[in-house]
């Protein structure tokens, strides 16, 4: 009975597994041109949907809605085909990111694979983009080695920089401060211990040493903080006028509130992700103003102020100061560039690579496949997020320093 | 008998090899999704090795899958291929011989939860470790390991583990372990080494399953404590062994082939209502087939043969 049993159960294993091979190897039809299909995966469950909901995925859902209600992608020919969306959900898992792309790229043969959301995302799914030759814009993705992806991965274009970027153009701005007396030398600086916090304290230790900054306290903390207190404490107590922290976006927002009831009044206060956030502005109002982070804008720039209208009438939120409109950019990119060369993805690639384009953030094009003109630092002025820094970039805002002290309210 | 076991092996050798040429005929995307598939049987066939016949349900299968993927990408520039799979395989050893001898004597639901708690801690010490010492969080994982040959890997680990399963279940050590699952006073009054015995099964299970994350890890390109031990992973294996029936020898099998195959289909063509069918599906599963797939069918099977009296408890259930 039990081995007559065991026999039937491999007998269907075999035949299962055989059946299944045979449903895998079924080759996909041709298809006809009505339309481009233009696919993603992204993190819309799991820890990772937050900041993909904010940066990322609003922004597609526009730019597929501006480009389908123009009539569609323009091709060289001036005809234009309307886009078809494939999308996924990764799940926030490294595995079935991995199998969404693969499925996009061999199953639905889609013409251009939009990017998932975050640094190790990106990364695990590069290999698969360069094997399949699709254009990588890679735009949630802070990373020092972009230069060591370009030569591996050669059509990856990498557009948020690195750490070392923001923690020098921090630093810069600190000593400028310092030698006029605005502020001491002296930097309080608090990190998560996840991937951006490490980054960016790891760049800023030795960017503010180069400096001539003194760092009087130095902490990390775990994933999920909510109680900042006796950090604030120590911080004040440190007598720096300068404090940092490399924080996520409910950190952030948790060390605002708790700063503003233990009175504590650093002259400067730079804070991480979500300090461009849409919504911390509209939370601290004018105590807002004088915040510093990654990111901004220029307030001037006609294109920006309108897509960020768009945004907010289209998904329902603003989008935020940082990486949403050079999301938005890199789309642009890829449309121009279809545009002139096709739907021929390494005409299209080597075009991104050389070509100059006119996107939202104004004339944008790749050195060496990144972006570098960025805003490295940012600061809350009047109720925008505006770039300070670099200081020789046209657009720039002057920097203000100290920030005023907390209105009680 | 004997010509079973002869039959059997034939059998066994005809269904890997057939699966070895999937490679060659299967696109890319089938070899991926074979990747998941094989990954799920032998996590699941492992963590059946240990907590089918003990019973004692592990949450830690993410704490050494996880550990599999560091170790790689850890050691990945300095050794060779080969070698870094047997570090892998000895650092998860390592883990399991400490952690073995130092809890296999808790029990029922103090156990679950002390491993639920292994996965977290081994993960805050890596990250402890990478924050203080090395100061960076991200590591990156470039091996010449292409698709196939992880698929290979996996195979080949994936039969090993199911030749360790069904000698387990024809040795001694696994009649121990039987009797050890119903009744542990029994088990030591007949003088079975209660503690050697589950430390030996925890460790084999345990190893097979960092073995499964080393393998894995390449394909990821870049590792972070968020990424290599993320928790979906034990639940995930836990279901699928439950599904098929852990205290079986095909059972895990059965489990994880049906389910992660739906898995696939659910998220390629309802991406958005996943977790909904998803839930919903666990909670059929623990309602209608409280004792796994095989358990099920082999109840329906000797109602169907004979007149079963418990036909109206069958239905009731």
């Amino acid at each position: 009975m039990k081995t007559f049993r065991r026999r039937q159960v491999l007998r269907t294993t075999a035949l299962a597994a055989i059946m299944l091979a045979a449903g895998i190897a079924n080759p996909a039809s041709a298809q006809d041109r009505k339309s481009v299909k233009i696919g993603y995966a992204i993190s819309k469950t799991g820890p990772n949907a937050g900041g993909a909901g904010i940066t990322t995925l609003p922004n597609y859902q526009l730019w597929i809605k501006d480009v389908n209600d123009a009539g569609g992608l323009e091709l060289p020919d001036g005809s234009k085909l309307p886009i078809e969306v494939v999308e996924y959900d990764d799940r926030s898992s490294s595995e079935e990111v991995v199998r969404a792309v693969e499925r996009l790229a061999t199953q639905d043969e889609v013409d251009f694979m939009l990017v998932p959301w975050g640094t190790g995302f990106n990364l695990a799914v590069a290999p698969l983009f360069d094997r399949y030759g699709y254009p990588q814009l890679a735009v949630s993705a802070v990373t020092d080695k972009a230069p060591q992806f370009v030569q591996r991965w050669k059509k990856s274009f990498w557009m948020l920089g690195g750490g070392h970027d923001y923690a020098k153009a921090l630093a810069a701005i600190l000593a400028e401060a310092g030698k006029t007396g605005a502020i001491n030398n002296r930097v309080a600086m608090v990190s998560v211990a996840d991937g951006f916090g490490i980054d960016l304290v790891t760049a800023a230790r030795p960017a503010f040493e180069e400096t001539g900054i003194e760092v009087v306290y130095d902490k990390t903390y775990p994933v999920g903080t909510s109680d900042f207190s006796p950090m604030i404490n120590e911080a004040k107590a440190s007598g720096a006028d300068t404090f940092v922290a490399f924080s996520y976006p409910p950190d952030t927002f948790a060390l605002t509130q708790q700063a503003q009831v233990a009175s504590f009044n650093p002259k400067v206060l730079y804070l991480g992700v979500g300090t461009g956030f849409p919504a911390y502005g509209k939370n601290n109002g004018e105590n807002a103003t004088g915040i510093m982070s990654l990111g901004g804008i220029d307030p001037n720039n006609q294109a920006n102020t309108d897509y960020r209208k768009r945004h907010e009438a289209v998904t329902g939120t603003a989008p935020d100061y940082w990486g949403s409109v050079i999301t938005y950019a890199s789309l642009q990119m890829l449309q121009e560039a279809i545009k002139r060369k096709g739907l021929d993805r390494e005409a299209v690639s080597a075009e991104l690579a050389s070509g100059t384009f006119q996107t939202v953030v104004g004339e944008t094009r790749f050195e060496d496949n990144q972006l570098r003109t960025l805003w490295w630092t940012g600061q809350w002025q009047n109720g925008t997020f505006v770039g300070v820094a670099p200081g020789d970039r046209a657009g720039v805002s002057k920097v203000v320093l100290p920030r005023p002290e907390w209105k009680q309210n | 008998m004997n010509r079973d076991i002869v039959f059997a092996t034939a059998g066994f050798v005809a269904v890997v090899a057939a699966l070895a040429s999937v490679p060659v005929f299967a696109g890319p995307y089938g070899v991926t999704l074979m990747i998941g598939l094989l990954g799920y049987v032998t996590l699941a066939s492992a963590w059946s090795l240990f907590s089918g016949p003990t019973r004692y349900v592990s949450l830690a299968t993410v704490a050494f899958f996880g550990l599999g993927a560091y170790t790689v990408a850890v050691f990945g520039e300095s050794l060779s291929y080969p070698l870094l799979l047997v570090v892998a395989g000895l650092i998860g050893l390592g883990l399991a011989v400490v952690v073995g001898l130092a809890t296999l004597r808790l029990a029922g639901v103090y156990f679950v939860i002390f491993t639920f708690g292994l996965a977290e801690l081994v993960r805050q010490l890596v990250t402890w470790y990478e924050v203080n010492m090395t100061g960076t969080l991200g590591r990156y994982i470039f091996l010449p390991v292409t698709p196939e040959g992880i698929y290979w890997q996996l195979l080949a680990l994936a039969a090993l583990t199911f030749v360790i399963a069904w000698a387990i279940g024809r040795s001694r050590i696994g009649l121990a372990l039987k009797v050890i699952g119903d009744d542990e006073v029994v088990a030591s009054h007949c003088g079975i080494d209660i503690a050697r015995v589950k430390l030996a099964l925890f460790a084999v299970s345990s190893v097979i399953i960092t073995l499964v994350g080393a393998i894995q890890a390449p394909r990821w390109t870049y590792v972070e404590p968020s990424i290599a031990f993320n928790p979906t992973i034990s639940f995930l294996t836990l279901i699928m062994a439950l599904l098929g029936g852990a205290n079986r020898l095909y059972g895990p099998m059965l489990g994880a082939v049906p389910l992660f195959l739906l898995f696939e289909w659910l998220s390629a063509n309802f991406p958005n209502h996943y977790s909904i069918i998803l839930g919903l599906l666990f909670i059929a599963i623990v309602f209608v087939l409280p004792r796994g797939v095989l358990a099920f069918v082999e109840e329906h099977w000797t109602r169907l043969r004979g007149n079963d009296t418990r036909a109206g408890k069958g239905a009731a259930e």
